[in-house]
């Protein structure tokens, strides 16, 4: 058989080569990529909050001037964009080809199929996944380009923020795709861990708490702003 | 007692099927589900039409040739039992109980609700094995195998291979059953040898036959019948991963 002759072929490749050929290394490399864009959202979480110091404008200042020395002004904020396109694109990739695969491998469904076992969040990996590339994409034109924001202005972070959670549309936009992130966190970071083959006890706590604690910091700025506490 | 039942039919691999309605006489509460479908293949032998196809063998949940989809649900509702092990008493006569075969590519249909599930001997013939020493048999103390190894491989040991794990999987993966295989060998002394390469070969085999890739909703260890864990899933994950780490 054909599978014979190919059996351990993955030895004579490449490491990156060997670990994309497997469904178990695609995996893996979601797991790794999703990792990076979780801590990459955690620290845009926290960075949010400074607009309850009054002065997320300087903030904005502190990031482009990080390690300016080095990577020039601004260069540390691109230095972060390059890798979480990187991310962002793997993780796609993987995910894409790990659904049309698992399409492949039952063309004919069943007649009757109840939901068994799988909860909301596992079950809501593939579209919430969708959901929040759609609204990165439209978040980018609002508050990084400008283009989309009421404001509009570069370096006017408070300005432009208020500006857009004054409209009830904008904020329920935000509300759809950031209990979209906190569902996909929450069974993405217990999914990732076990990817990479581990199974902590507690991974299923945490990964509740730590997408709760996500979701709830990143929607108090639209709330705070839709209800006055932050003009 | 009367119970309604749409039941896949299909003459052969290539031949289109379909749900068909049977209502069956005669059935009691205490008849196990194989035993309803024994009632109903003498009445259709009895009316000269073809009974429908079905694996069977032990019919005490140990050999795991029976299994199909009951009513959308591998086994059926019983929590970790086997199709034959499960009984009439758990359906309502008043509702159908739709019975389809396995769905996945790997498990092409043959007749009615019979799958050919070879593709699982195939992820076997790939890792399923550990190097022995031959000549005469080793002194049952002579390695010591931890209690907790021991258990661990024992659970897993526990899978009969009956396919509902990929059944029940939304992405078709055969991973509960690889892994159940791997933890099974790879966590014995006796399987050390092999450990990495073995969950590399047999995953990289399962891939070639076009099972679906794993991505933990947990439908696998819901319906099987062996309760084989979800735990077994990440070892696999780990020996697989290692292997890819240090070959090359």
């Amino acid at each position: 058989m054909a599978l014979t002759l190919q059996r351990g072929s993955l030895g004579r490749q490449g490491f990156p080569r060997r670990l994309w050929s497997s469904t178990v290394g695609k995996k893996a490399v979601m797991a790794v990529t999703g990792g990076i864009l979780l801590a990459y959202v955690v620290a845009h979480m926290v960075g949010n909050l400074t607009i309850f110091l009054g002065d997320i404008d300087g903030y904005g200042v502190f990031l482009r001037r990080l390690l300016a020395p080095v990577l020039g002004h601004g260069g540390f904020v691109w230095v972060i964009r390059v890798v979480l396109l990187l991310a962002v694109v793997l993780h796609m990739t993987a995910a894409i080809q790990l659904a049309r695969r698992a399409a492949r491998a039952r063309p004919v469904g069943y007649a009757r199929r109840p939901r068994v076992q799988g909860g909301y969040a596992a079950r809501t990996m593939r579209w919430g996944g969708v959901i929040i590339a759609l609204f990165v994409v439209y978040h980018l034109l609002d508050l990084t380009a400008g283009v989309l924001n009421p404001h509009g202005v570069e370096g006017q972070i408070h300005a432009n923020v208020i500006a857009d959670f004054q409209h009830w549309y904008v904020v329920a936009a935000y509300t759809l795709a950031v209990v979209a992130l906190g569902l996909h966190l929450r069974h993405g970071m217990w999914s990732a861990l076990r990817s990479l083959g581990r199974a902590p006890g507690a991974s299923s706590v945490m990964a509740l708490v730590v997408s709760v604690g996500i979701t709830v910091g990143f929607l108090s700025v639209p709330y705070a702003v839709l209800f006055g506490i932050v003009r | 007692m009367r119970y309604r039942v749409r039941v896949w039919r299909q003459t052969g691999p290539t031949a289109k099927g379909q749900l068909v309605d049977y209502e069956i006489d005669g059935v009691t509460a205490e008849m196990s589900f194989l035993e309803m479908l024994d009632v109903l293949n003498e009445r259709l032998q009895l009316e000269g039409d073809d009974p429908v196809a079905f694996d069977h063998d032990c019919r005490e949940g140990i050999c795991g040739a029976c299994g199909v989809m009951i009513d959308g649900v591998a086994h059926g509702p019983g929590k970790a039992t086997t199709t034959c092990q499960l009984h009439m008493r758990q359906f309502d006569p008043a509702d159908p109980i739709v019975v389809e075969p396995w769905r996945a590519a790997p498990f092409p249909v043959l007749r009615d609700l019979v799958v050919d599930r070879t593709a699982l001997d195939r992820v076997i013939e790939a890792g399923g094995y550990i190097s022995t020493r031959a000549g005469a048999a080793p002194d049952a103390h002579a390695l010591p195998v931890p209690k907790p190894d021991a258990d661990t491989a024992f659970e897993a040991a526990a899978c009969i291979g009956c396919g509902a794990c990929v059944a029940a999987c939304p992405n078709g993966s055969s991973m509960l059953f690889t892994a159940a295989k791997a933890t099974h060998l790879g966590v014995l002394p006796q399987g050390q040898p092999e450990r990495y390469t073995r969950a590399r070969d047999m995953v990289e085999t399962q891939d070639d036959l076009g099972f679906g890739g794993c991505t933990l909703t947990g439908e696998c260890t819901a319906v099987c019948p062996k309760g084989i864990p979800l735990s077994t899933i990440s070892r696999l994950n780990h020996d697989v991963l290692s292997a890819v780490l240090r070959s090359g």
